[in-house]
């Protein structure tokens, strides 16, 4: 059953240096609260798994956690470039990462054969790109009709970490809106942790709500807001302007640096 | 009306290739604002899919994401990003699909991965996303992009994607569609005021142009006041 903890307790006790940890929430619902949590607890030489790594994970790496990037569209959305995952990869600030990148189809299926305890899931894609030779797929013949189609490897993070509406005492927890890759993550990682925006006494049902039971997660830490600049629907609503302003501040390296330990370090140093 | 620039004529001509679709997959942008357009002025009834699993969404305002809480709150439908591409895009339940890209050749390959060289690359871009898989399975592909010798290049730096499905490149001086034989990218229509040269110079390979090539019809002031009227919302 999931214990309800601080988000400090719950990150020093979840996340290691070195994991591969997987922050997920598909432009809604991002856990940011969480990653600048593991900033603070000066995490380090990281696994990132995240489809869009989004603002979090240009800050993550800009901080320098990331020893590793596992992806499918790395921009900020309707905005252009994340100037940090840039940097990273083409100087190697602060340091070089090693990346490894997808099509949505791809990570999604990933992660679906994760939370199955299979090796590998089947699609239909990649074939023709220059992705083949850049990532980890194999062509793999149906055994029925001979059909040539795509494996493509499960993913397995250490931890997954993702943010919801609400919990209820016993960490059983409920998201509704866009909900994403968050519960194929979830019961793909080996620890997860959820942070919410509330606990409440009992979990009313919601339209297109995704419930998931208390014993498949190991904490719940309330983080109100914690999803913020993203949103959590009926909450918090997506600062978009924030959005656009994240262009100007993560442009220059020292502007994101002093943004960073003012906004994210509270004078912690990593 | 002050008359309609060139990117406001690209959002009309894609918005009217719309007209007699029943669902459409976008992404944001230029996109996003004709497939809104559309149902404002020609389609009401038009589906309008986003990657991030809504369906039917009914956006009163241009979004900045994908994933935008109005999306949701408007949609028919809301469903995880593994059911959006595979019980969804993947058997080709959407009919036409708007893309963009960095770069696209001759054969409507895109490139939205890199410049340069991939291990040491000159522009990160931002990668994959649902392109490949949504422009192979969904029936019409339509790509809109700029038209500048940067995006229309003789050769990608890396094939995203693929463009076998592509059936119109709108771009802010004319259109260009496949040609029936040989699959090449051809110029079949010139906005207004534009001439065939001009799209040429624009073209960073030797474009092959349709025996008779057709002049957009400008926006008439219903699309056009309607486009200003969503933007300024």
């Amino acid at each position: 059953m999931a214990e309800i903890v601080p988000l400090r307790d719950a990150v020093a006790g979840l996340v290691h240096d070195g994991d591969s940890v997987a922050l997920e929430g598909f432009t809604h619902l991002i856990p940011f609260a969480a990653g600048h949590e593991i900033l603070r607890r000066g995490r380090r030489d990281l696994e990132l798994i995240r489809m869009t790594p989004d603002l979090l994970y240009d800050q993550m790496i800009g901080m320098g956690a990331a020893r590793r990037l596992v992806f499918s569209y790395g921009g900020n959305p309707g905005v252009g470039s994340l100037h940090r995952f840039r940097d990273a990869i083409e100087n190697g600030w602060p340091h070089p990462i090693e990346i490894e990148e997808h099509s949505h189809a791809g990570m999604a299926n990933r992660y679906t054969a994760g939370a199955a305890d299979l090796p590998f899931a089947v699609m239909r894609g990649y074939a023709g790109t220059d992705l083949v030779e850049h990532t980890r797929v194999r062509p793999i013949a149906c055994p029925f009709t001979g059909e040539e189609l795509m494996a493509v490897p499960a993913l397995r993070p250490d931890v997954a970490i993702v943010h919801a509406q609400e919990a209820d005492h016993d960490g059983n927890v409920q998201l509704w809106g866009i909900p994403g890759v968050q519960k194929e993550a979830v019961l793909a990682a080996s620890r997860s942790l959820v942070t919410v925006e509330r606990v409440v006494d009992e979990l009313e049902p919601r339209p297109g709500g995704v419930v998931m039971p208390g014993w498949v997660i190991d904490a719940v830490s309330e983080a109100p807001g914690g999803s913020q600049p993203s949103y959590s629907l009926g909450i918090t609503r997506r600062d978009n302007d924030f959005y656009r302003e994240w262009d100007a501040i993560s442009r220059d390296r020292d502007r994101f640096g002093a943004w960073m330990d003012e906004h994210v370090m509270n004078g912690v140093r990593a | 009306m002050s008359p309609a620039d060139s990117g406001e004529v690209q959002t009309v001509v894609a918005a009217r290739r719309l007209r007699e679709a029943r669902s459409v997959f976008i992404g944001v942008g230029r996109p996003s604002t004709a497939a809104i357009l559309c149902r404002m002025v020609h389609n009401p009834e038009l589906v309008l899919v986003y990657e991030s699993g809504t369906i039917g969404a009914k956006p009163h305002r241009i979004p900045l994401s994908i994933g935008d809480g109005e999306l949701a709150e408007t949609a028919d439908a809301v469903v995880s990003v593994p059911e959006m591409f595979n019980y969804w895009i993947g058997p080709g339940r959407i009919e036409v699909a708007f893309l963009g890209a960095a770069q696209i050749d001759r054969h409507a390959n895109l490139n939205s991965t890199v410049i340069g060289d991939y291990d040491n690359p000159k522009t990160r871009l931002p990668g994959a996303g649902g392109a490949p898989e949504i422009a192979a399975s969904c029936g019409e592909v339509v790509v809109v992009a700029p038209h500048s010798p940067r995006t229309f290049v003789e050769k990608l730096d890396f094939v995203t994607t693929v463009g076998h499905g592509s059936t119109a490149v709108i771009t802010d001086l004319g259109v260009l569609e496949p040609d029936a034989d040989s699959r090449e990218l051809t110029l079949v229509q010139t906005h207004e005021g534009v001439s065939i040269d001009q799209v040429k110079e624009a073209t960073g390979w030797d474009l092959a142009v349709a025996d008779e090539v057709a002049v957009t019809e400008p926006p008439t002031d219903g699309e056009l006041s309607a486009l200003r009227e969503l933007v300024s919302r």
